[in-house]
């Protein structure tokens, strides 16, 4: 089998971080399912905003369940697409925000 | 998925044979390490042997013909099976229910029920003995012919407790699973059963509507989901309905096709037993539900049907010799599909099985 970094097989044994640590496994696990069960935000809306995020922070685990996760959820493709734009606008603008102080820095040791 | 135009069993295609689509079922994984059977599942929850609970539906498959040949499709069914009850097995069901006063509702399946010529005179019939008749109109068929376009009139006449496939609420993910321009088509049916009177508020006529995934992933959450097709049919065409019901696709037939073609297989047996729920287990519809064939041989199930596995030797083997009391004592025949009736919330011809 081809080595890689990421293994598609350990996306299910991620409570497995638990053997090592279970106190703090057990209660990264709780959070994370309360995080997700409907709130002031429906199940579904958590979930495209996870498939924004997953994209943003490049975790393909993340981008495997969260796809999976909107597709049982009955989204429909153009707002995947759309959560994704959001998550592009988001890190483009962060990047491009900071051009500001680039401008700053130029400006202030420019003659 | 895309459509296919031809049946498995006339391309005498392998997964046409329920002997292999059940070894499939059977083989290890490919880390050699095969899935739990799902009978041990069962009884790790005391639920095996499983028994019924008292039948008070039967269901009745009344011809594997239909004018679609959809993707997922468990019964093989397609324009080119000839398989279809008769009038002699039709009235043999009606005899037996005449002795099954708790047997409150008739659910017809197929293939697409209308085409079996003696639909009409088998749902009068059956009105005519008080029963709650449930048709699984497939939508389609209503515009197939004209000889079917009163078909929503004839429903309505009859109190027809209509239940639709409709695996989205877009065109993408409907024809791909059901065949190109099926969504088109059940957007105008869903109309004209609107037009008189199905699914609106005070009608008392029934219009529910089945969604099952266009795909290797299990539904979730029935209600939101159900809230989700009401908003987007009422606002992109006006279409109402009264309850969604969420199944899971089982890997039989047409659908484990697709799943060995498209490399899902693992992964989607994994997810079922990952997500075995022994609540939904509890709730099976097997445990109240009797199977017809169209050659009137009894079964479990629908998909056990599919898989020729017929009900436990203990209990009468035909509807000519139907006897209730016998069979709601039998051991129910189990199999490593029916991991996909206990995933997650449940599944069964009625949605979820948790209550």
């Amino acid at each position: 089998m081809e080595k890689t970094y990421y293994n598609p097989a350990d996306l299910s044994k991620f409570g497995n971080i638990s053997e090592w640590q279970p106190e703090l496994g057990r209660k990264f696990f709780d959070y994370y399912g309360e995080v997700f069960k409907e709130g002031a935000l429906t199940e579904r809306e958590k979930s495209l905003i996870a498939l924004a995020v997953a994209h943003a922070v490049q975790c393909p685990y993340c981008i495997d369940a969260y796809s999976t996760d909107c597709l049982q959820k009955g989204v429909d493709e153009a707002q995947m697409m759309e959560a994704l734009h959001v998550a592009a606008a988001i890190k483009g603008g962060a990047a491009l925000v900071h051009g500001v102080q680039m401008m700053n820095k130029v400006k202030e040791v420019s003659m | 998925m895309g459509s296919t135009t031809k049946s498995l069993k006339s391309q005498h295609h392998n997964f046409s044979d329920p002997f292999y689509q059940l070894n499939v079922l059977q083989q290890a994984g490919s880390h050699g390490e095969q899935f739990p059977a799902f009978t041990a599942r069962l009884r790790e929850h005391g639920l095996f042997p499983l028994k019924p609970t008292g039948t008070t539906i039967l269901q009745i498959n009344v011809g594997k013909m239909c004018n679609q040949t959809c993707r997922h499709c468990h019964v093989d069914a397609g324009p080119d099976r000839k398989e279809i009850m008769t009038r002699e097995t039709i009235q043999l069901c009606l005899d037996a229910l005449q002795h099954a006063p708790q047997i409150a509702t008739i659910d017809l399946t197929g293939g697409a029920p209308e085409m079996n010529p003696d639909f009409r005179w088998f749902v009068e019939e059956l009105s005519r003995l008080g029963r709650q008749v449930l048709v699984r109109c497939n939508l389609t068929i209503i515009l197939a012919n004209k000889k079917y376009n009163d078909l929503p009139e004839f429903f309505r006449q009859h109190q027809v407790h209509v239940v639709s496939s409709l695996p989205y609420f877009m065109a993408s993910r409907t024809d791909a699973q059901r065949g190109d321009g099926v969504f088109e088509k059940s957007v105008k049916a869903l109309q004209m059963l609107n037009a008189v009177g199905y699914g609106k508020e005070g009608s008392n006529l029934l219009l529910d509507l089945v969604y099952n995934p266009s795909g290797a992933f299990l539904p979730s959450g029935q209600k939101a989901m159900e809230a989700e097709f009401k908003r987007r049919l009422k606002s992109s065409y006006n279409i109402e309905f009264n309850s969604l019901f969420c199944i899971t696709n089982l890997p039989i037939s047409r659908y484990l096709d697709y799943l060995v073609q498209s490399g899902n297989y693992e992964g989607y047996m994994q997810k079922l037993v990952d997500n075995f729920n022994p609540e939904a287990a509890g709730g099976v519809m097997c445990r109240n539900t009797i199977s017809i064939g169209w050659d009137g041989y009894l079964y479990d199930c629908d998909f056990n049907q599919m898989l020729d596995l017929k009900v436990a030797q203990t209990a009468p083997q035909h509807i000519r010799d139907f006897n209730l009391q016998v069979l709601d004592e039998r051991n129910i025949i189990l199999n490593q599909h029916c991991y996909g009736c206990t995933a997650g919330a449940g599944s069964s011809c009625g949605g979820e099985t948790i209550k």
